[in-house]
């Protein structure tokens, strides 16, 4: 790639710091090009939160239904299997698949509550009503 | 005290690194694309049986923490490289060598990485940076792909040093003992310059097995032809987007780190004039433009403009085109009568 053709499409990461591209000019010789982003790599990251946000909408119309509880909701926004979520609350597996239960989450304790808090950086306020700030 | 320290910006965070350590330790010859190199960063693998944020496992560089191993011990560097189970111990390591002034390497998850935008954080782990200073409770911190570097508090560093998940960091530690005013030879260069061909040579063409190196290449794109049936359109687009993440993104300088390998060769040229080296960075060059190619037929699928199966078909053709360019470079590579 010739260090004009970098391209400079202005990307989210763009507005905080220039890339380092690896590019030739005009005598064929390396050098480094910043690049504030590129649309094809834009899309490819905004095609992939869409699929997370739609998740986050599936879970939300489940919850609404009264299948499945809030976590599922906060599981998707995070990106979190039940592997990730396990490993970073130190719950076995099994409780958390019991927790996804409305009725068992409506009796977890604040301590659970604060740790799946901490771990989604969000609020027990925020897990128990789902009002969402930020 | 104030560190030394001097932040400098690379394109991939582990030749980043382990370029910065070295070159503010005093290794003044060093480069990122000679890091790369040595390193034998240049790789090509597709788990196909393995899952990522629920999309393929496709790497175009080497296993984590090989550059800097490889870099260093080619050099006759000595490395230090610890893990931890215990966070008090991780963090009581760390301070330990930022009070003895000495700049540390830092295994970390993207996840919580308070500087990263939002849309860039996903449950990646083998991110890399550098801790150089301590202030109080806070740590200054280079990260190679930045521009400037940034700070972070006791907790979040902790939070990045401790992410779980696949390639969980572990507090991952590590930096090069060199003895101050150490410097390294062209000698010694040209023979790790030479060692980082070779062995990128084995990588990527005698691996045993379909999945990695230039049959993985070849191996991907024949899976691709099948992913619109086999997967349905919207998940094949899905899988597309995370393979050009994993091409494009920040931390590859962009074309799958071709262009870095093609600047390495070039850098390799000034050690060993042998003609190959020069003819060959410019075939990288071509492949690393090809697989730009490949990613914009790739957005045009995810974006929904394109999607029949010959779509398909072109993508995964450009993916067999490059196997055979790599694995002809890689075997031109292979015969150079080194002086």
């Amino acid at each position: 790639m010739k260090k004009e053709d970098v391209p400079q499409d202005l990307s989210s990461l763009g507005k905080i710091t220039t890339e380092i591209c690896y590019a030739t000019d005009e005598s064929g010789k390396y050098t480094t090009q910043q690049s504030r982003g590129w649309d094809v790599k834009i899309d490819a990251l905004d095609v992939t939160w869409e699929n997370v946000e739609k998740r986050m909408k599936e879970a939300t119309e489940k919850m609404e239904k009264g299948e499945v509880s809030p976590l599922l909701y906060f599981m998707e926004k995070n990106v979190m299997d039940l592997a990730i979520l396990s490993a970073y609350t130190g719950f076995w597996k099994w409780r958390i698949r019991r927790h996804l239960k409305p009725g068992v989450f409506g009796k977890l304790s604040d301590k659970a509550l604060r740790k799946y808090a901490e771990v989604f950086n969000s609020t027990v306020e925020e897990l128990k009503t789902m009002n969402i700030h930020a | 005290m104030h560190s030394a320290f001097k932040h400098i910006q690379a394109a991939h965070c582990e030749s980043g690194v382990t370029n910065s350590l070295l070159r503010n330790a005093g290794i003044q010859q060093m480069t990122e694309p000679l890091a790369f190199g040595i390193g034998s960063g240049l790789f090509f693998v597709y788990v196909p049986f393995l899952k990522i944020n629920g999309g393929p496992a496709i790497a175009f560089r080497s296993f984590p923490g090989i550059i800097f191993k490889q870099t260093c011990q080619s050099l006759g560097i000595p490395v230090t490289r610890k893990k931890f189970s215990s966070r008090e111990a991780a963090q009581a390591f760390l301070d330990q060598c930022l009070a003895e002034d000495r700049a540390v390497g830092c295994q970390v998850g993207v996840y919580y990485l308070p500087y990263f935008p939002k849309e860039y954080r996903f449950h990646f782990n083998a991110h890399n940076l550098i801790v150089y200073e301590k202030e109080k409770d806070h740590y200054f911190v280079s990260d190679p792909i930045m521009e400037t570097v940034a700070s972070m508090s006791e907790y979040e560093l902790e939070r990045v040093r401790f992410a779980k998940g696949a390639l969980a960091p572990r507090g991952q530690i590590y930096y090069p003992s060199i003895p101050r005013g150490k410097t390294i030879d062209d000698a010694t260069m040209k023979q790790a310059i030479r060692n980082g061909i070779k062995k990128n040579v084995f990588n990527m063409l005698h691996i045993p097995g379909p999945i990695a190196g230039v049959k993985g290449i070849g191996f991907t794109g024949r899976r691709i032809k099948k992913w619109r049936d086999g997967l349905g359109l919207t998940k094949a687009g899905l899988y597309l987007a995370q393979l050009v993440r994993m091409q494009e993104e920040i931390g590859t300088g962009g074309g799958g780190f071709r262009y870095i390998y093609a600047a390495f060769l070039q850098e390799a040229y000034a050690f060993h004039p042998i003609d190959e080296l020069q003819l060959m960075s410019a075939e990288f060059t071509r492949a690393g433009d090809r697989w730009r190619d490949s990613a914009v037929q790739a957005a045009g699928i995810y974006k929904g403009r394109l999607g029949s199966q010959a779509d398909f078909d072109v993508m995964g053709d450009y993916l067999l085109e490059i196997a055979a360019m790599e694995k002809k470079a890689f075997t031109v590579l292979s015969k150079i009568k080194w002086h």
